[in-house]
């Protein structure tokens, strides 16, 4: 019931914000950060009287006995389907991730948006309700749909308050992710036909599909269904050009929330679902898969080089810094699935801090074009002094957690592939390239005559204690992340344990 | 006739009488306001007929089968005409003007689905299909003002002829390929391997098909579509779309089904490339609409390419002798879904273009959401609905259709559909865009507040849809039991 309610209580506070917007046009925003708030106060409550969250308990990925939490009622039994949700550490770090980006994209949304701000935070709590749906659902019927409803919410923030060319970004966002989901739609289907056809029984249910009987070619098919579908969101070379559209003109709040949470949930489904349903299909891909992760990385840091707008350099350095997550994920071994988790987590933080400064700059300068810019840290040297921070995190920055993440990605990776390993760690000197390059080009150099006269454009209380927020977070994982490794183990190890008995078997 | 069988007929007997009345009180007193009562009074005891009939399911005589299924359809279409009723009532008493032969005309055109539906005989499918349509044109011509109506009506009227005549034509050839022309009557000579030229057979078959085709607007058959959609008032537009459209599909399924058509590979094979020209260039042509009209017609097209589908599924499963349930549950799921999303987004455009031509355009919808929420958020739900997005009547439909091409493995046009709901999504959204747009003479004039009858038939067909997407297990059951 408890998970029920975390998305429950964001979709009625949606529905409070919207209409609280008659009080004034400043309340909205108030309410969303309290409901958010809550939310999170709500859940952390309740995870103290779980057992077993300390005690490193393995989570068996096929028997709910073992999770967290666990949560199951009808609701079509004509075909099986279920309101089943559950909780393992993976979706337990995923979940507060989403509570606390939500806060800060309300956050970053408190200037930013100036009209019609009751509809544009319902919005967002959708949106944060979708996602902590995905990260809960296992019944695979749930889960298809909060995927897909999830987009609309987030399809008229883009579409609503986006800048100047949303019509075309937002359109390419839904198409490309709706398009691949219905992929995974039909090969959720086929699934649940082929246990049906087994068991004589209709049922979607993660536990009840996990370790189906298939022939390998069909696996394959059904793998790629599944593979497609998360992979354009991650997003994965080659299916990564609808992000640098939609983060480039979508609302801060926006971005922060499509860089911070959306894009996790195609590196979750890749670990919850794509492996664990075919181990074989995903040992025997797993070769393309990593190959297509350094393409990435490599490729989306070129392309990030190559970008004059700064929001634009942002979003194809995440095409870079997610290429990590798919070499993570298919490297399937403890050290790279454990960096795979942390990357997540800190790429969630230091990309959303780095898309606000992006938002901040554009409110204050009306232009993303770094050209336009330059010496801009003598008006503004806290947010230039922020922005240095998180650029250096994002370029992994010993001792920050996205550090923390991409070596033992590499680490996992180097037993298994030396050589790919070596093309992958060329991603960290092309990261530091980019991002030096951002940091220069905006708030280093000559001053712009035009900028002069800003004074009183810098980040104020409300922004700095947004960020700091986030440098704490990030600092705490690069100094101690062992909390974080130590929520996602128990999941992660039995995830493992599955891939080794499929590579034994044939 | 029995008296069972006069009850079982009961839905059809109120209609025809409904329409005496009509005609009765026409020639005492003019007046619009007691046509429309009665008509509507009509429609609502022909649903309670149907409750009465429910008891006495048989085939009444060799032409109408009264059973679960078609009564099932026949509510929906007795509710689907209200609401048409209501939605072209508010467009009739704004102009003052007398039409109460309008109502006439509607619940004629109601009776001849009613006895499409039922049909297990081609005399009554003609019977039914001519009295649906003969009523419909003038429906559609109706408006005085105008030469779009007459042009629609025309455009209609005229491949409508052409199809009832190729039509008879294969009527004729089945009839002598096997000298039966109830349903049940050629699929016990197909079945037994007693028709005199399979060949003729086929012909006629195809023939009849193409003839029906003509009314669902299937590819190749849907060059009047978007023309007749845009030029009829769009309370008719709405009719034509789910009744007229529904109607013809069951007739179809019976045909195909009972006269066991489906044993004959090459018409399968005909249905197949139909179904994937469908889902293809309905989907395609809708791309550069601008007239929302004309963007659903071409959508249409798409529909009941996917319904197609179902069909084809059931030949196949057919030769791997299990006739699967589903089958009947997704043609029952699908048109149900169908019909109530295409007469919310209908029901929005009468309320927000009125009978104007030229406010169907979609720039007339822009800034809709800031302007009337209710009739936007109606509009958006329909189009999901119509793209198949979870939560909505739409999906669960389409979940059906992927369901039971997977069964029958229809690996191409299960992919064709992928492709085809791909290439929709572009265009449903673009309305759902349009509504969103600030656009500056919306903002300031036009604005309401509180509920106007307009809004609880938007607001009354919203939630069914999206009851049907949310909370389906008892439809579903309803659908099982047919």
């Amino acid at each position: 019931m408890v998970m029920i309610n975390l998305v429950l209580i964001l979709l009625v506070g949606g529905l409070v914000a919207q209409f609280s917007e008659r009080f004034g046009s400043n309340i909205p925003r108030r309410v969303a950060l309290a409901v958010i708030f809550v939310d999170l106060l709500y859940l952390l409550a309740h995870l103290w009287t779980i057992e077993g969250l300390n005690q490193a308990q393995i989570t068996v990925v096929d028997d709910p006995a073992t999770w967290l939490m666990y949560f199951q009622t009808p609701w079509i039994p004509a075909f099986g389907i279920n309101i089943e949700l559950a909780l393992d550490g993976i979706s337990l770090l995923m979940v507060i991730l989403t509570l606390v980006l939500g806060m800060v994209a309300v956050s970053s949304s408190w200037t930013d948006v100036n009209h019609r701000q009751g509809f544009f935070e319902a919005n967002l709590l959708w949106t944060l309700a979708g996602v902590l749906g995905v990260f809960m659902a296992l019944d695979m019927f749930l889960f298809f749909l909060f995927w897909e409803v999830m987009l609309i919410p987030m399809y008229l923030m883009i579409a609503i308050w986006g800048h100047e060319n949303r019509s075309y970004a937002s359109m390419k966002f839904f198409i490309f992710t709706q398009a691949s989901g219905l992929l995974m739609l039909v090969s959720i289907l086929v699934l649940a036909k082929l246990s049906q056809d087994a068991s004589g029984v209709w049922t979607f249910s993660y536990f009840d599909l996990l370790g189906t009987e298939m022939t390998p070619q069909v696996a394959h098919w059904l793998m790629l269904g599944f593979f497609i579908a998360f992979v354009v969101k991650l997003p994965g070379f080659p299916f990564h050009t609808w992000l640098p559209d939609a983060h480039t003109q979508a609302p801060t709040a926006g971005s922060v929330i499509l860089a911070g949470i959306l894009l996790k949930t195609g590196a979750y489904g890749l670990i919850r679902f794509a492996v664990p349903l075919f181990p074989e299909a995903s040992i025997n891909f797993s070769g393309f898969a990593i190959a297509l992760g350094v393409a990435g990385i490599i490729y989306g840091a070129v392309l990030a080089f190559a970008q004059t707008d700064f929001k634009r350099l942002i979003a194809y350095s995440s095409v870079s810094h997610m290429g990590f997550v798919l070499l993570g994920v298919y490297a399937l071994n403890e050290f790279a699935l454990q960096g795979a988790v942390m990357q997540m987590v800190a790429h969630g933080f230091s990309t959303a801090a780095l898309f606000m400064i992006a938002g901040s700059l554009q409110e204050r300068l009306h232009t993303r074009d770094m050209r336009e810019m330059g010496g801009l840290w003598q008006q503004m040297p806290r947010m230039g002094a922020v922005a240095m921070f998180f650029v250096v995190a994002s370029l992994g920055l010993p001792g920050l957690g996205n550090f923390v993440a991409e070596f033992l990605v590499l680490l996992g990776l180097f037993q298994i592939a030396p050589w790919t390993t070596a093309l992958a760690a060329l991603g960290l000197i092309t990261g530091a390239i980019y991002s030096l390059i951002l940091i220069q080009r905006s708030f280093q150099g000559e001053p712009k005559e035009k900028w002069s006269g800003m004074q009183t454009a810098d980040f104020a209380g409300r922004e700095m204690l947004t960020m700091a927020v986030m440098m704490l977070a990030l600092v705490f994982l690069g100094i101690y992340p062992q909390p974080v490794l130590d929520t996602a183990q128990p999941a992660l190890q039995s995830l493992i344990e599955m891939a080794q008995s499929a590579e034994i078997l044939p | 006739m029995s008296n069972h069988q006069l009850l079982a007929i009961m839905p059809i007997l109120t209609l025809s009488l409904t329409a005496c009345v009509l005609m009765i009180q026409a020639s005492i007193k003019r007046d619009q306001d007691i046509a429309l009562k009665i008509s509507a009074l009509g429609l609502i005891l022909s649903v309670w007929a149907v409750y009465i009939a429910s008891d006495y399911t048989q085939s009444a005589t060799i032409l109408l089968m009264v059973d679960n299924w078609s009564l099932f359809f026949t509510v929906l279409i007795l509710l689907a005409s209200l609401i048409t009723l209501w939605l072209s009532s508010d467009s009739f008493a704004s102009e003052g003007e007398r039409k109460e032969e309008f109502y006439l005309l509607l619940v004629l055109s109601v009776l001849g689905a009613v006895v499409l539906i039922q049909s297990s005989h081609m005399v009554a499918l003609l019977l039914g299909m001519e009295l649906m349509g003969v009523a419909l044109y003038a429906m559609i011509a109706f408006p005085e003002r105008g030469l779009l109506p007459l042009e629609a009506a025309i455009k209609y009227l005229v491949p409508s002829a052409c199809a009832s005549a190729i039509l008879l034509f294969g009527f004729a050839l089945i009839y002598a390929a096997t000298g039966e022309l109830s349903y049940a009557g050629i699929g016990d000579k197909i079945s037994l391997g007693l028709q005199q030229n399979p060949i003729v057979l086929v012909v006629g078959a195809a023939m009849v098909m193409a003839g029906l085709g003509f009314k669902l607007s299937v590819v190749p058959f849907h060059m009047w579509t978007p023309d007749v959609y845009e030029g009829a008032p769009t309370a008719i537009t709405g009719y034509l779309a789910t009744v007229s459209k529904g109607a013809v599909f069951i007739a179809l399924t019976r045909l195909y089904m009972d006269g066991q058509l489906y044993q004959y590979e090459s018409l399968t094979n005909a249905l197949v490339v139909i179904a994937i020209a469908s889902m293809l260039i309905g989907n395609w042509l809708a791309l550069r609409q601008q007239n929302i009209k004309r963007l659903l017609a071409y959508s249409s097209i798409a529909h009941f390419g996917y319904l197609l589908v179902v069909l084809i599924a059931y030949a196949g499963a057919l030769s791997a002798s299990a006739i699967n349930p589903l089958i009947g549950q997704s043609i029952t799921f699908y048109l149900a879904a169908y019909i109530v999303t295409s007469l919310t987004a209908f029901a929005v455009v009468v309320n927000v273009a009125g009978e104007d031509q030229s406010k169907s355009e979609l720039s007339a919808f822009e800034g809709l959401f800031w302007t009337r929420r209710i009739q936007a958020c109606a509009l958006t739900v329909a189009m999901l609905s119509l793209a198949g997005i979870p939560l909505t009547a739409g999906f669960i439909a389409k979940f059906y259709i992927i369901n039971v091409s997977i069964e029958s493995q229809l690996w191409l046009l299960l992919g064709t559909l992928v492709v085809g709901s791909a290439i929709a999504i572009y265009y449903y959204l673009r309305v759902v865009f349009a509504m969103t747009k600030v656009s500056l003479q919306t903002t300031t004039d036009g604005v309401r507040s509180g509920l106007c009858a307009e809004d609880i038939v938007a607001l009354i067909l919203l939630l069914s849809v999206l009851l049907l997407g949310t909370w389906p297990q008892p439809f579903i059951n309803i659908a099982g039991n047919l």
